[in-house]
């Protein structure tokens, strides 16, 4: 099978753009070999997970495209980095010197190459990104799963240098879910006979995200049952959470994400393979999977996992103002620089510091380390944080919803509210 | 003999480790030591280093061409790497270690009768045109 190639493919291919644009066309089109493409299409965007430091491969790769010519076709945005670049008490050498070495290194290239630094896994609650139907290219897994189900946007998960290597191209290969049919939903997920009241709570997407995520694995899931939503928050929530817990990197939720105005709309008309029922049952169940530690005192909390969006800062400020976390435990909110910078503009992070939180931007608090040597039991209200942290960081976790984080943080120790779970949740 | 699909090719020679879960490349396996250190896993502390690496499928990363550039970089990966499920993760990391390192670590993929036929040996040994072959024990010893 021959993959079409313009005179520009072709000219990458046989060197004259350069070592680097030889090395980036050949790993596009060994995706597409592997994919059994038969096209490349154009691509209009990338967010690039290769910044994210994981050894000296990943810095070598970034200066080998540097030194020989590698000049990126398309805006490309940069994920977390591992430590931050805004603050240098986030990044302490002394904990893995040759690792926060080497990530800064990394981040300081890939800005070299031309990305643009937005430091973020939540680039989808950036001005200025992708829109509806764009063929792009994402590696993050939240970043994937909202941008295809969300936005509409179409990308499939691209693991790290070929994320770098599409946007150098500004060309992907032509499988999965940039096509229309690798789009349709296999699974029907229903959630009717959950209680609507537990529908308007932030922490039943991340359940419910879970809880599809470990029914789906990779295949893509429609829900239905669920209410118009007027912010973004619970479908980013669900879009990590599926991400983590099953691999899941595109779903449909009927008369709420733009693909699935109707049921027949998600399946493009065929018959669901299978069926499942969300029962309250089975939220309890990710609740219990999504928390490690029995309740008692609390060494940290952690909010801010996809990172934190302007609209969930508005909802933590009016509980945190005048109160205060209790002295010695520390309250993490993990979001990007833009982001940070209009919560200080509304004077928000000023009541989060009175308070006794540090925001931080850039990095994420599950690997940073910052938070390496923090040990004992955190609290999250987020799914993918809960479902990552105690492999990462060896830590025990609690999960819960925002307002028993914060209260729990005033208390020193882990609070549940009765309201919330009165109900069997 | 046995032919496989090239998902990057090389010749190599090793004896077999056939692995009875998927690996990542990254977080299940230390490329500074070339042990698989997921406490899950079960061949956790096993060395996969300079062996004919068989898993029928890879556990899905985003970072895990890094761990396989990586692991070609410090000289701890397999010898090469048999496959059921294609894996464009892995092949991807092999050549950019190739065009960064001159090292590299062949990737293949065979249907799962010739897995199951040829996890069955001891050692093998792989040509640059995807053609498997066994070899005896003896030559590879532990």
């Amino acid at each position: 099978m021959s993959l079409a190639l313009d005179d520009r493919d072709r000219a990458c291919l046989d060197g004259e753009h350069g070592p680097a644009m030889r090395l980036a066309m050949r790993l596009v089109l060994k995706a597409a070999g592997i994919l059994g493409a038969r096209e490349l299409i154009p691509v209009s965007f990338a967010h690039i997970d290769a910044c994210f430091y994981s050894g000296e491969a990943h810095v070598d790769f970034a200066q080998y495209l540097l030194d020989h010519g590698a000049k990126l076709s398309i805006p490309a945005w940069t994920n977390n980095g591992v430590v931050s670049l805004t603050d240098p008490d986030i990044r302490p050498e002394t904990s893995d010197p040759q690792m926060v070495k080497g990530a800064r290194k990394l981040m300081q290239l890939y800005e070299k190459l031309g990305c643009r630094p937005v430091w973020t896994c939540a680039p989808y609650q950036l001005p200025g990104g992708p829109q509806f139907g764009d063929q792009i290219v994402a590696g993050e897994s939240n970043a994937v799963s909202f941008y295809n189900a969300v936005i509409g946007a179409r990308t499939n998960k691209y693991g790290d240098y070929l994320d770098v290597a599409c946007a150098l191209i500004g060309k992907a290969p032509y499988a999965g879910l940039h096509r229309d049919e690798g789009r349709r939903g296999r699974l029907l997920i229903r959630t009717e006979a959950v209680p609507d009241d537990w529908k308007a709570e932030n922490i039943f997407y991340h359940l419910l995200g879970h809880h599809v995520g470990k029914l789906s694995g990779q295949a893509i899931p429609v829900i239905t049952g669920l209410p118009p939503q007027e912010t973004a928050d619970s479908l980013k929530a669900l879009a990590a959470a599926a991400a983590s817990a099953g691999g899941v990197e595109m779903w449909h939720a009927v008369g709420v994400t733009p693909e699935a105005a109707t049921k027949d709309d998600a399946f493009q008309g065929h018959a669901p393979e299978r069926v499942f029922e969300v029962t309250p049952h089975s939220l309890a169940q990710a609740r219990r999977d999504l928390t490690s530690a029995k309740d008692g005192p609390l060494d940290m909390v952690a909010l801010g996992t996809p990172h934190f969006s302007l609209t969930e800062f508005e909802r933590l400020v009016p509980l945190v103002t005048g109160r205060k976390a209790k002295p010695g435990l520390a309250l993490y909110v993990s979001t990007s620089r833009h982001i940070r910078d209009e919560a200080a503009k509304r004077g928000w992070i000023a009541e989060l510091e009175a308070f006794g939180a540090t925001v931080i931007a850039d990095t994420c608090t599950y690997y940073s380390p910052a938070v390496r040597q923090c040990r004992g039991r955190i609290m999250t209200n987020a799914a993918k944080w809960a479902y990552y942290a105690p492999g990462m960081l060896g830590v025990e976790v609690c999960f819960g919803s925002l307002s028993e984080c914060v209260e729990s943080a005033v208390r020193g120790e882990v609070w549940r509210d009765p309201q919330l779970w009165a109900n069997g949740l | 003999m046995i032919r496989a699909r090239i998902l990057h090719g090389g010749e190599a020679r090793g004896r077999v480790l056939a692995l009875d879960a998927p690996l990542s490349f990254w977080g299940a396996f230390d490329p500074r030591s070339g042990e698989i250190i997921d406490i899950h896993h079960p061949q956790c502390g096993s060395c996969i280093t300079g062996t004919i690496l068989m898993m029928r499928e890879t556990r899905g990363s985003g970072t895990a061409p890094g761990g396989m550039a990586e692991a070609i970089r410090l000289g701890t990966a397999p010898s090469a790497i048999i496959l059921v499920k294609p894996d464009i993760n892995l092949a991807i990391g092999a050549e950019v270690a190739e065009t960064l390192f001159g090292k590299t670590c062949p990737v293949l993929a065979v249907t799962a009768a010739d897995y199951a036929e040829l996890a069955r040996h001891a050692a093998l040994a792989i040509s640059g045109d995807g053609k498997i072959t066994p070899l005896q024990r003896d030559s590879f010893p532990d």
